[in-house]
């Protein structure tokens, strides 16, 4: 047990940062605000609100906005940073074969990822609606959503085990399959399969949070509407499909869109489980790689650029939606 | 029997049968999410050869033999496999992590609820604009900046790396709920002489409390659960690894020791389990409000 000093100490400097970080902190804004009360009434109010934001400003523009123009930059150059390269590192990552298996699988990732969490989160959302133990059935669903995409990993790396030849199988799937008198199969590497055995557990770990937001919006789904289908005549395949999915296109949307930003990122499950072999690369696993194992910071940056590119869409439509909103106010 | 109670107890009856298949699927549903982590949990408490030999799911023909069960994969990812350093790593990282973006942002917050300033809207909207921006955009400049202030590899470093990430997230939530509480109490502050200094910490802070929790719930298991920020920042040095990197450098150097790395992945599990149990109220309302974030 030599290790319990250590971690005592540890344990005290941990206890020791959070008292000054929190404290600093605060302090900080209390100290710029009583030194803001020495200036003229006037100045005062032009000055206080920085005092307020200023630190929120500095800390964006240092760790988002100037690393996202400089990462722009980069990507223009080559290897080491040093000289003008135009458009080869972008040419590089969608001519390159191994960068357009990950473009492919990403693509992969976006739409089954998407598709299947919010299908059977809504599905879930809305079955569960109808039963007394709604309650006990969201919180299995969405536990993963607590557990880190690593632990995830390891979760199912169990699930998926396969021991070749004729032993006994201690992997969920596999020993499945043997009972029914398959053969056992290697999901990683198969390469057939092993996308979207890694994509599943995407949709494992995602599907809980898009039931938990979906569940939110059906029931706020007014009673008389259903009630005033169901009088109509519908049955519960028809109120879902034109009642229930209209009244909660725009949560639907919403939470498709966060997914779909998942599903871009996606690195965890991959670098934890494949680390990208036989091709099953996507672009934040290959990005990393471009960055640390072969140090091509052009390429990295083009990768990163890609992603980008690929949000900006989004980002005009939540800022659409912010101006909306803040006209409605 | 008259003809009108037959007549119900008949239609009930086939209220029931016909929501059979409904509590089937239901429950098969949530039997499917559930066993992998059943497998996990009941693989980590066994010997390494009944690990090897047999599924998990045969230790269920005999659930209370309690010869089948033992702790030593436990003690040995804590002690000599370094995850009770881990941990400690983990919260050292994870709780100023928390801290000082949701502080940044609830002054900020205030600053763009409450206060009048030049460029409020256009600086708020680009706040919403950087919710979604990837942050594999920022990876490679500030890993050279903070190669130069010798920032890599600190616990200084990863906190205000995580501050960053977090800010425009804390931003758009604390400031959308500081803005909706009611106007009148405010302006009657003011008018009784309250800085905003005061009006902040009497009333803006104490009445978001609710929404404060909600983020700090998130903000925290964002950064328990994060790898990529940890292995871009603390990559190198073993001292600072947090649970995701000791773990999936386990998954790595011993990929087919099970007993090993269940246990080692319900080590990293255990604490935003107790999270998720305890507070998953404040959990799913954070996961309302923020399903905007990149």
């Amino acid at each position: 047990m030599e290790a319990l000093p250590a971690s005592l100490s540890q344990i005290l400097s941990t206890l020791l940062a959070i008292l000054v970080g929190v404290g600093g902190i605060v302090l900080l804004y209390v100290v710029m605000d009583f030194l803001v009360g020495f200036l003229p009434d006037k100045v005062q109010q032009r000055v206080r609100p920085w005092v307020y934001v200023g630190p929120l400003l500095i800390i964006l523009a240092f760790y988002l906005v100037y690393p996202t123009l400089n990462t722009i930059y980069l990507s223009f150059l080559d290897k080491r940073s040093e000289s003008f390269v135009g458009l080869k590192n972008y040419i590089f990552t969608f001519t390159n074969p191994a960068m357009r298996v990950a473009l492919r699988n990403n693509i992969l990732w976006l739409v089954l990822l998407t598709a299947f969490s919010v299908g059977m989160g809504l599905v879930i959302a809305v079955l569960a609606n109808r039963v007394r133990y709604e309650a006990v059935v969201k919180s299995f669903i969405f536990l993963p959503l607590a557990i880190s995409f690593v632990g995830a990993g390891v979760i199912w790396r169990f699930v998926y085990a396969f021991k070749p030849g004729d032993v006994a199988q201690i992997g969920l799937l596999n020993a499945a399959l043997v009972n029914l008198g398959l053969e056992p199969i290697g999901w990683f590497v198969e390469k057939s399969l092993n996308n979207f055995a890694l994509i599943a557990v995407g949709v494992w770990l995602q599907t809980g949070f898009c039931m938990v937001v979906l569940s939110a919006a059906i029931k706020n789904i007014p009673v008389e509407v259903i009630e005033a289908a169901r009088i109509d005549g519908a049955n519960g395949w028809q109120v879902f499909w034109r009642v229930t999915v209209p009244m909660i296109s725009s949560t639907i949307a919403v939470v498709a869109t966060t997914v779909i930003i998942g599903a871009l990122k996606a690195f965890d499950i991959v670098f934890v489980l494949t680390n990208g072999n036989r091709d099953t690369e996507v672009l934040a696993n290959r990005m990393y790689k471009e960055m640390f194992v072969w140090r091509n910071t052009g390429r990295a940056s083009a990768i990163a650029v890609i992603l980008l590119l690929a949000v900006i869409p989004i980002m005009a439509a939540n800022i659409r939606r912010f101006r909306a909103q803040e006209a409605m106010r | 029997m008259s003809h009108s109670t037959k007549l119900m107890t008949s239609d009930r009856l086939r209220k029931i049968l016909s929501s059979v298949p409904l509590h089937i699927v239901l429950i098969v549903i949530t039997l499917l999410w559930t066993l992998p982590s059943v497998g996990l949990l009941v693989s980590s408490f066994r010997p390494r050869n009944d690990v090897f030999a047999t599924g998990w799911w045969t230790v269920f023909q005999h659930p209370f033999d309690f010869t089948q069960y033992q702790l030593d994969n436990y003690i040995s990812v804590l002690t000599t496999q370094g995850m009770a350093r881990a941990f400690l790593n983990s919260l050292s990282i994870a709780i100023p992590s928390t801290v000082i973006p949701i502080a940044v942002a609830a002054f900020a917050a205030y600053a763009f609820a409450w206060m009048d300033f030049p460029g409020r809207q256009v600086l708020f909207v680009i706040v919403v604009g950087l919710l979604v921006v990837p942050l594999q955009m920022t990876l490679i400049p500030l890993l050279r900046v903070y190669n130069r202030l010798g920032l890599a590899g600190t616990f200084l470093g990863i906190w205000l790396a995580h501050t960053g990430y977090g800010l425009p997230f804390a931003v758009y939530l604390l400031r959308n709920f500081i803005g909706s509480l009611p106007r009148d109490l405010f302006e009657s502050a003011y008018l009784d002489g309250a800085s905003h200094l005061t009006a902040f910490f009497r009333l803006a802070f104490p009445l978001s409390i609710p929404a404060i929790a909600s983020l700090a719930i998130f903000q925290f298991l964002w950064v328990w659960n994060d790898l990529l920020v940890a292995l871009i920042y603390l990559g190198g040095t073993p001292d600072v690894a947090p649970l995701t990197i000791k773990l999936s450098g386990l998954v790595q150097s011993m990929g087919q020791d099970w007993q090993l790395l269940t246990a080692a992945a319900f080590v990293s599990m255990a604490l935003p389990l107790v999270v998720f149990f305890s507070l998953q109220r404040y959990f799913v309302r954070g996961i309302l409000a923020g399903s905007v974030k990149g």
